[in-house]
């Protein structure tokens, strides 16, 4: 087992160049998150959460600050260490990503042949992984023959394969339907709770965060705007994205249960 | 006319036209899998090196792609004058079907190269993303990514690669490498013997036209597997 992870996000800032132009995309983020939360991080477009997630994986180095997962210096790592600790951190996608070469099968069992494992410790951990997601009599489907939520539900065993100690999801359920997310999302939880795992959540959607997290952080324009308990957050939110968020979210309720609707 | 066509199928044509068949089928079953081999290898290391590749090495990038595009911008006759030499050094003689193979390969390596990189540019960019998430190495990602997701595309390439080849054998005709290309030249240009340049070009049409069939047929039997279509 893995030392507890614990990832403390210091001071950090991004900045791209492109076509000589900078772009600041991360100022400065502060952030702590503790080991087994379900930590939610919104923002509108292109307010850097995305950045975020992959300066955590190593996906995107920090231009300044520092970032330590568990045991893991990220800005230190040299790039074989970078892979050996990709290898423990899962990452889901908004738009799968799945490999369509490869049966749902293939597709769970390519972490574990990446970190070098034996075809049956990867027999026996695959099928275990897509039972706990419940996909198990898809085993041998192609992503192609998938609905939207089974897909997700393939990213989600594939992530898990090699024991990660952190699971980061990247607007994982952005692009499913509402009835399909929120069983994506349930999944997610009873992860959490079965494997004591850490989950970031990236999302636009407050109603996400407040059905899944148990802290979250709310990113403005490369800052963190506040952070602290949903339950806080959405008491008494302070930031401009989090009062914009959650005034248009009642106003649609508003509007719809006042039997006026919304036009 | 009736003459003619009956005079297309005689013992005399198939003479002629037999053995230069086997001897194109020859340098091209034989130049194929040499140029898949260096293609893949060329085409992958291009795509790897890129600017916004998977390890950037700009000069290394710049200097290949070059390399690559001076051969392409050659004729293929002139590519196939100079090869000689380097035939001559490592098959012995300079010319018949063995020593073509060579300027063959050299011939068809860089448009191969170019096929490949963009079969491999075609297979979206996320999946990239997934396999580096995953702590994938460079060289799983190009072999257990992105060579299996753009096989379809690569498949459909072979086939051109592969019908490339055998216009250039007959290019390569000219220069003494044996074949239909050189059957075509000295009988039905030189002697006036349309009925051989008509059977040579008929045997020609039938193995391109078979490639591109089964080509097409294996590349979207993949797809279907898939259920990409």
């Amino acid at each position: 087992m893995m030392q507890v992870p614990f990832i403390e996000i210091k001071n950090v800032s991004k900045t791209f160049i492109s076509h000589k132009r900078k772009f600041e995309v991360l100022k400065g983020v502060n952030l702590d998150i503790e080991p087994g939360d379900i930590f939610g991080i919104v923002g509108f477009s292109g307010a850097g959460k995305t950045t975020l997630i992959r300066c955590i994986n190593g996906l995107e180095m920090a231009s300044s600050g520092s970032i330590r997962v568990g045991k893991y210096q990220i800005n230190k790592l040299s790039k074989k260490d970078v892979n050996v600790y990709r290898q423990k951190i899962g990452m889901v996608f908004q738009h799968f990503n799945l490999f369509d070469s490869r049966t749902v099968y293939g597709n769970v069992a390519f972490p574990l042949e990446i970190a070098k494992k034996n075809k049956e410790e990867i027999q026996e951990r695959v099928l275990k992984i897509l039972n706990l997601v419940g996909i198990v009599d898809k085993k041998d489907f192609y992503p192609g023959q998938l609905s939207g939520g089974q897909k997700q539900r393939v990213g989600i065993a594939r992530a898990l394969a090699n024991h990660p100690s952190i699971l980061l999801s990247d607007e994982s359920t952005s692009a499913l339907d509402p009835v399909t997310s929120m069983s994506v999302l349930d999944l997610l939880k009873d992860i959490n709770k079965k494997l004591g795992l850490t989950i970031i959540l990236i999302t636009h959607s407050l109603d996400v965060v407040k059905y899944t997290c148990k802290n979250m952080a709310v990113l403005e324009n490369g800052i963190i705007a506040e952070k602290g308990s949903v339950k806080e957050i959405f008491e008494n939110p302070q930031s401009n994205t989090a009062k914009v968020f959650i005034k248009h979210n009642a106003y649609l309720a508003n509007a719809y249960f006042s039997g006026e609707g919304i036009w | 006319m009736v003459e003619f066509f009956i005079r297309l199928f005689s013992q005399e044509t198939t003479d002629i036209i037999l053995p230069a068949t086997l001897q194109t089928l020859y340098m091209v079953f034989v130049a194929t899998p040499i140029t898949i081999f260096f293609g893949l290898v060329f085409g992958s290391s291009l795509y790897i090196t890129d600017k916004n590749g998977l390890y950037p090495m700009f000069i290394f990038n710049k200097t290949f792609g070059a390399i690559i595009n001076a051969v392409l911008a050659l004729p293929s006759m002139i590519v196939i004058i100079l090869a000689l030499p380097l035939s001559k050094f490592v098959v012995g003689v300079s010319y018949g079907p063995k020593a073509c193979v060579i300027a063959l390969t050299i011939v068809c390596t860089p448009i191969f190269s170019r096929l490949v990189e963009s079969s491999i540019l075609e297979v979206s960019k996320g999946k990239v993303e997934a396999a580096k998430s995953m702590g994938a190495s460079t060289f799983d990602i190009i072999l257990k990514v992105m060579l299996p997701e753009a096989l379809p595309s690569l498949i459909r390439n072979f086939v051109v690669l592969t019908i490339t080849l055998i216009s250039i054998t007959a290019i390569a005709g000219t220069f003494g490498a044996g074949g239909l290309g050189e059957v075509a030249v000295r009988f039905g240009y030189h002697r006036f013997r349309t009925d051989i340049l008509l059977a040579a070009v008929l045997v020609l049409l039938v193995l391109v036209e078979g490639l591109q069939l089964l080509g097409d047929k294996l590349s979207k039997r993949m797809l279907k597997k898939r259920h990409l279509i």
